[in-house]
């Protein structure tokens, strides 16, 4: 019943690759998104490093997860968003973000949306949970 | 909603964040090395007064006597463990790690 769908937002504030939060974090989603739950996901500070394309990590022998982003839309996790200004403050454009699947119909890519601060502080105040990573 | 700061301002912008996401009438907690901010005269004091403009700025007291922080930035209320557990039963929360 939609009334006790539950809101869970996921808050990515760490980069990827120097710990482990980052990979964790997307497991939990991952492993979230087979209960009904209305799940949300906002990439923030370093957090914004995560959903970057082009990351590349078998120099440092490790096992790399941008592929997996490309699976949150088969997962029907569909509300990913980038602070704006975090993005910004970093030296990143909207075209640096990585693909999280594509259009059923059109089979375009479908890429995290860019948000502003008040947007991400609106949507925060109607979950029922926050989790950070 | 509560939001808590357990990092020092002076070694990231986690505080920093925190108040930019932070709405009006929301509870900002700092706790571990949150507390630090708290110190009166310290640079960082005009990002709390910011945040006092819209939310409630408090500190929790086991961390500020372990630091023997004693003189805080005006406005800065202080609470307990048991008023720690009162804020997150009452609220949403977000943990600014």
């Amino acid at each position: 019943m939609a009334e006790d769908i539950k809101k869970i937002m996921f808050t990515v504030r760490k980069p990827p690759h120097g710990s482990i939060y980052v990979y964790e974090g997307l497991e939990v989603k991952l492993i979230m998104a087979a209960y009904d739950a209305d799940i949300s996901v906002v990439y923030m500070d370093d957090g914004v490093f995560a959903v970057k394309q082009g990351q590349n990590t078998k120099d440092l022998g490790i096992k790399g997860f941008e592929a997996t982003y490309g699976a949150l839309v088969d997962y029907e996790i569909t509300k990913v968003y980038v602070d704006r200004q975090s993005m910004e403050d970093r030296g990143m454009t909207e075209d640096d973000l990585l693909v999280i699947g594509e259009d059923e119909d059109t089979e375009e890519p479908i890429k995290p949306q860019v948000v502003d601060s008040a947007e991400i502080a609106a949507m925060m105040a109607e979950q029922h949970n926050i989790l950070a990573f | 909603m509560l939001h808590t700061v357990n990092k020092s301002p002076f070694q990231n912008s986690t505080l920093e964040s925190c108040v930019r996401f932070a709405s009006q009438g929301d509870v900002i907690l700092l706790i571990e090395d949150g507390v630090l901010a708290a110190q009166a005269g310290n640079v960082k004091a005009e990002l709390l007064k910011e945040a006092m403009g819209k939310c409630e700025v408090l500190a929790l007291s086991a961390d500020l006597k372990a630091r023997a922080l004693t003189d805080l930035v005006e406005g800065i209320k202080i609470t307990d463990y048991d008023g720690f557990v009162d804020l997150v039963e009452k609220n949403l929360t977000h943990s600014w790690l």
